[in-house]
């Protein structure tokens, strides 16, 4: 009994593991059709921001629910003007330079920060279930990611704000014809999304100690969550979440965790394939 | 010597006399150099060929490229080590990447997969081979008496030997020749693929597969094609490698050499041949360079390289230096028609980037 509570909070763990850290990527995917393939960066960044915050002495749910999310939509902004900006509708070359970014990044924050694990220790204990030690840093960021998903669908269901994105995202040009600037609902877009990069990265740095190449164990995974979400933000990244999450626990209770992450990626490619436009692309159209 | 992206011809005019002395150059630099570090330059622009040869011509992007030459450096290594004997290993090291790549080719392009959606099948299927890679250590892990020994990958499997006598092995010196020989041989296949007849449906697939299609060409078949070639030449400069380096570790399947393959080709030049071999060779000289030091990281170096020249250069190096020197020969000579010839160029850019966000559809 308490084995399979264990495992039912685990693959809830990896469900909100994948919502977290693949929201930014989805809202700047699902808006723009932009890959950023620096995405991982972001998250490694919002994770040294918070640990940075946190060894100076600042309170580190601050640090990791407003300073990390600030300091990486800035620089968000900064990749939107710079580069992100000039390549609108070449998908394929904004891939490319935002992968060239995420390099860029890794070699900037070794530069800065050495090539050394960096750690801070998780602010809530752990418990017991039953027999087995649990985590209880792992139900803090369950929590976070409910609460995220719910704002993102409040935002976008019911705001003003919500709207104008919905719209733009519909199409730019009536949105245009309206009075909205689509260049800047896409300045913003992208800052939020990697602000939303910033907070995930924040919320799971104590997990694990952070190494500049530490973005790259979040992109894959991110990326397939995505794109086999499909175009609707909010339920493409759910359902993805919810089946990935699943399939890499149960393997992973049944064999190793690199199986489990295995049969994850295998099986996003055979999703792919029988569902080239993704989840949403033929189920739930309309959903936000 | 250079396929002009612009022409519509699948090579181009063709620079013989600078081949062969280039050729011979090379032919003659072992009495000069050390060969160690030329060889490494040649395998990596071997790969970078390969690439070079599907995504500038043909139009298909593999995000993860570097899947098909591990793979054929680990058939290398495991077959090698099972034989004793190097020439089935090396044949074996070139069919399966192929054939892999033939399989994952068909699923692909026969599912009508858009181009992101691509990279993604591409990119995991390199991930897929590193992580398993990684995670085969202990002796549960062998293939026949080859144990494959997770992250720290399988060392002291016999190097490649003359065809027929083990006893013989190649390395040093010979080694370098053996890699020109292979370089220069997948120089001409490619030269004469994109010659032939499969070239031009190529190149026309890559600029507009609908009306190929419409033509009657079945063009999944066609981009299979070109997809399992491409990975049997990154086998084939796989199990050079392997040779080369003695060691075949998962990092050969990793994220960071699939998008330095990718910047090589780009930063040397889309859509030619002779691009994608001098970017690898300049940027690989770099990246030893770089690598004898400590201060600056290479990732930095090469990620910025990547930024600009997607920015600033999106045709790459060698044909903006080579649209210069035409620009400037011919304006003296023909300058309406020089001009006319760039603009419709230009316009062809045009359309293919407008069309992009139809093929991966909006929300309706």
């Amino acid at each position: 009994m308490d084995y399979a509570a264990v495992v039912f909070l685990e693959i809830i763990y990896m469900i909100a593991f994948l919502a977290l850290t693949s929201a930014g990527l989805a809202v700047v995917f699902g808006m723009m059709r932009v890959i950023n393939l620096a995405h991982g960066e972001f998250v490694m960044i919002g994770g040294y921001t918070t640990i940075a915050c946190a060894k100076a002495g600042i309170n580190i749910y601050f640090a990791m629910l407003v300073v990390s999310p600030l300091v990486v939509g800035i620089l968000g902004l900064l990749v939107e003007r710079l580069v992100v900006r000039q390549l609108y509708g070449r998908m394929i070359d904004t891939m490319l330079a935002t992968w060239g970014l995420s390099l860029l990044m890794v070699g900037i924050v070794t530069f800065i920060f050495g090539n050394t694990a960096v750690s801070v220790p998780a602010p809530i204990p752990g418990y017991e279930l039953g027999e087995f030690q649990m985590g209880g840093y792992n139900l803090f960021i369950i929590g976070i990611a409910t609460l995220l998903i719910i704002c993102m669908w409040l935002v976008m269901r019911f705001t003003r704000l919500g709207l104008v994105a919905r719209g733009a995202m519909q199409s730019a040009d009536v949105a245009s014809s309206l009075g909205y600037d689509p260049k800047r609902v896409y300045m913003w877009t992208f800052a939020v999304g990697a602000a939303l990069s910033g907070l995930a990265g924040g919320v799971l740095a104590p997990l694990t100690g952070l190494l500049p190449s530490s973005g790259g164990a979040y992109i894959a995974k991110a990326f397939i969550t995505v794109i086999t979400g499909g175009a609707a933000v909010i339920t493409g990244t759910l359902s993805s979440s919810v089946i990935f999450g699943t399939i890499n626990q149960i393997v992973s209770f049944g064999s190793t965790p690199v199986i489990g992450e295995i049969a994850m990626l295998a099986f996003a490619v055979v999703l792919l394939r029988l569902m080239p436009q993704g989840i949403t692309g033929r189920f739930f159209r309309n959903a936000p | 010597m250079i396929g002009d992206a612009a022409n519509f011809t699948s090579a181009g005019r063709t620079h013989w006399g600078w081949i062969i002395a280039i050729f011979i150059l090379l032919l003659l630099l072992p009495a000069v150099f050390d060969t160690h570090t030329p060889t490494l330059l040649g395998i990596w622009a071997l790969f970078a060929l390969s690439l070079g040869l599907m995504w500038g011509y043909a139009g298909i992007l593999s995000f993860g490229h570097a899947a098909y030459f591990g793979l054929g450096a680990y058939t290398y290594a495991i077959t090698s080590m099972n034989l004793g004997e190097s020439t089935a290993a090396w044949i074996f090291a070139i069919v399966l990447p192929a054939f892999v790549a033939a399989l994952i080719g068909a699923m692909m392009f026969y599912g009508r997969i858009s181009d992101v959606y691509m990279g993604v099948i591409t990119l995991v299927f390199s991930l897929i081979m590193a992580k398993f890679m990684g995670a085969t250590a202990g002796d549960a892990y062998s293939i026949g008496n080859a144990r494959l020994g997770g992250f720290n990958g399988i060392p002291a499997f016999p190097i490649l030997n003359v065809p027929g006598d083990p006893s013989t092995p190649i390395f040093g010196t010979a080694l370098y020749y053996v890699v020109l020989c292979c370089l220069v041989l997948c120089y001409l296949v490619s030269r004469w693929v994109l010659s032939s007849a499969f070239g031009r449906i190529l190149l026309g697939i890559r600029e507009n597969e609908a009306r190929v299609e419409l033509l009657g060409y079945n063009a999944p078949a066609y981009k299979t094609a070109i997809f399992s070639l491409s990975a049997a030449m990154a086998g084939m400069a796989g199990c050079l490698f392997a040779s080369w380096a003695e060691i075949v570790t998962p990092a050969l399947f990793g994220l960071g050499q699939s998008v330095e393959v990718i910047i090589w080709v780009i930063a040397g030049g889309l859509g030619t041949l002779m691009g994608p071999i001098i970017g690898a060779v300049l940027l690989g000289t770099m990246k030893l360079l770089l690598g004898g030091q400590t201060f600056i990281d290479n990732s930095l170096v090469i990620g910025a390289i990547l930024v600009l020249v997607v920015l600033l250069l999106p045709k790459g190096l060698l044909p903006t230096v080579l649209g210069w020197r035409k620009q400037q020969g011919q304006r003296s000579v023909n300058r309406a028609h020089s001009n006319s010839m760039r603009r419709r160029g230009g316009e062809r850019r045009q359309q293919r980037s407008a069309g992009e966000p139809d093929k991966t559809g909006h929300r309706s």
